[in-house]
């Protein structure tokens, strides 16, 4: 993988409070790679993926995305954010808007198309995740399975240069967490740049180029998914391999 | 006592009919003001805007813990000391209610803010949406809707709170109800009136909530 890198971090701190969460992140991703960040809970994983599009501000650090430090002044973090899309767990559809409505907002809102063509790709997106039919559906109307695939929708309008995946199946039933899955994979083959945490050692293992294990704060071991899942170099992350699997 | 019920009802409707125009205009008036300023109570205080929210409790703290009335002399008889010029009793009675309900309606709509999931201004502004227009576009029909009922509380309080005007001359339904009293001596007749009146008007209003409630909860457990 030679492609540019787009996404890097370098010694990234986080605290909140008296907890240090994120002790010295260096992390970089190249474009069209597929990143997955695994590691016990409270390893400060979720906060990695917070801070790189700042929904979480590091104290100390650097968050280089496309050339550019966003941690400096002057930097129209909005305008960073459209592209670079990230799904939570809890889905964070906006319930008081249909399907189609919830794609719209940020096209019209913030790229500043016109009603028409927000609606295009709203419908070319939802046909992506196999959900063109339920357009004018309330997000209480749907699934967990169904909603996340709507929110992943919603991140993909926007055109992103890169996606971030934050535990996007941990609150989903087992028998939908299949139909996630698979619109993550076949974003993976489309070349899309994702950075995913995830619990699912499975679509690690199958779909990501690298895997990266974090403990306490802390990167132990990056490599590609054969060797950090069988040949893994740190007791720690032996042991959290050998519980998950 | 019944007797002339009907006749007295003819002859001083419309004149209690013009004070309950003025009710309502008055409520009007004071009400959107009132809103107006809860908006911004309610969003610097459920943000905690430094110096500002503590400003804004201090504000609620004192409207929340005098009665009306006193606010309303404090206006109409206090403030003229102050400023060295006289107010007219309408100005002095709207600026009472929109202050008073300001401060209730702020509560509310702080409230409901801060009841919005925190998930929900997260997914704003992460599609790149300004903290303003995710504001508007995503708490903002949130909140309102869940402090609808609570606001529509607070509406039909404060148009019976402008009954309290009287005490200042403004002539509105209550005020016009004493002035027919004092020419007819008809107590039970025209309090009874006055009464219907306002039963009307607060029933219309918790009507038209009703319906308001019901259409923007169309998205909610269907």
């Amino acid at each position: 993988m030679n492609n540019k890198i787009i996404i890097e971090l370098r010694n990234i701190h986080k605290s909140f409070g008296e907890l240090h969460v994120l002790k010295g992140i260096d992390l970089s991703v190249r474009e069209g790679e597929v990143l997955a960040i695994i590691g016990p809970s409270g390893c400060g994983k979720s906060t990695l993926l917070r801070c790189i599009n700042l929904l979480e501000r590091p104290e100390q650090g650097q968050v280089i995305f496309d050339g550019k430090n966003l941690l400096e002044k002057g930097i129209d973090i909005n305008h960073i954010r459209a592209r670079l899309g990230i799904v939570f767990q809890s889905y964070n559809l906006f319930p008081h808007k249909n399907v189609l409505d919830n794609i719209t907002l940020g096209l019209q809102e913030v790229l500043g198309m016109s009603r028409e063509e927000a609606v295009a790709l709203a419908k070319e997106q939802l046909a992506r995740v196999g959900l063109a039919d339920k357009l004018n559906a309330w997000p209480s109307q749907l699934s967990g399975g169904q909603q996340q695939r709507v929110a992943i929708a919603r991140a993909l309008a926007m055109t992103p240069r890169a996606i971030l995946l934050d535990e996007v199946t941990s609150a989903l039933d087992p028998e939908t967490i299949g139909e996630v899955l698979a619109v993550m994979k076949a974003l993976a083959k489309e070349g899309m740049t994702m950075i995913v945490v995830t619990h699912e050692m499975g679509f690690a293992r199958e779909v990501a180029d690298r895997v990266v294990f974090m403990d306490q704060g802390m990167i132990l071991e990056e490599g590609p998914p054969e060797r950090v899942f069988e040949n893994p170099t740190h007791q720690r992350t032996r042991d959290f391999i050998s519980k998950i699997l | 006592m019944f007797d002339d019920f009907l006749s007295i009802t003819i002859k001083y409707l419309p004149r209690l009919m013009t004070g309950a125009v003025s009710t309502i205009k008055i409520t009007a008036i004071g009400v959107s003001l009132g809103f107006g300023i809860g908006l911004a109570v309610g969003f610097v205080r459920a943000y905690r805007v430094p110096v500002a929210d503590r400003i804004l409790r201090t504000y609620i703290d004192i409207i929340r813990g005098t009665p009306l009335l006193v606010q309303v002399f404090f206006i109409f008889f206090g403030l003229p000391n102050f400023v060295g010029r006289p107010i007219p009793p309408l100005t002095a009675g709207i600026a009472a209610i929109a202050i008073n309900s300001g401060a209730y309606f702020g509560e509310i709509i702080r409230g409901a803010v801060q009841s919005v999931h925190r998930g929900q201004i997260e997914a704003a502004r992460s599609i790149g949406l300004s903290w303003f227009k995710a504001m508007r576009h995503v708490i903002w029909p949130q909140a309102f809707l869940m402090a609808l009922p609570s606001l529509g509380n607070q509406f039909i309080i404060s148009l019976k709170d402008t009954s309290l005007l009287a005490v200042i001359s403004v002539e509105e339904l209550t005020r016009n109800g004493q002035i027919i009293i004092a020419a007819t001596f008809r107590a039970f007749q025209i309090w009874l009136l006055v009464a219907i009146i306002y039963l009307i008007m607060t029933g219309a209003a918790a009507y038209i909530l009703g319906r308001m409630e019901s259409r923007l909860s169309r998205y909610v457990y269907r």
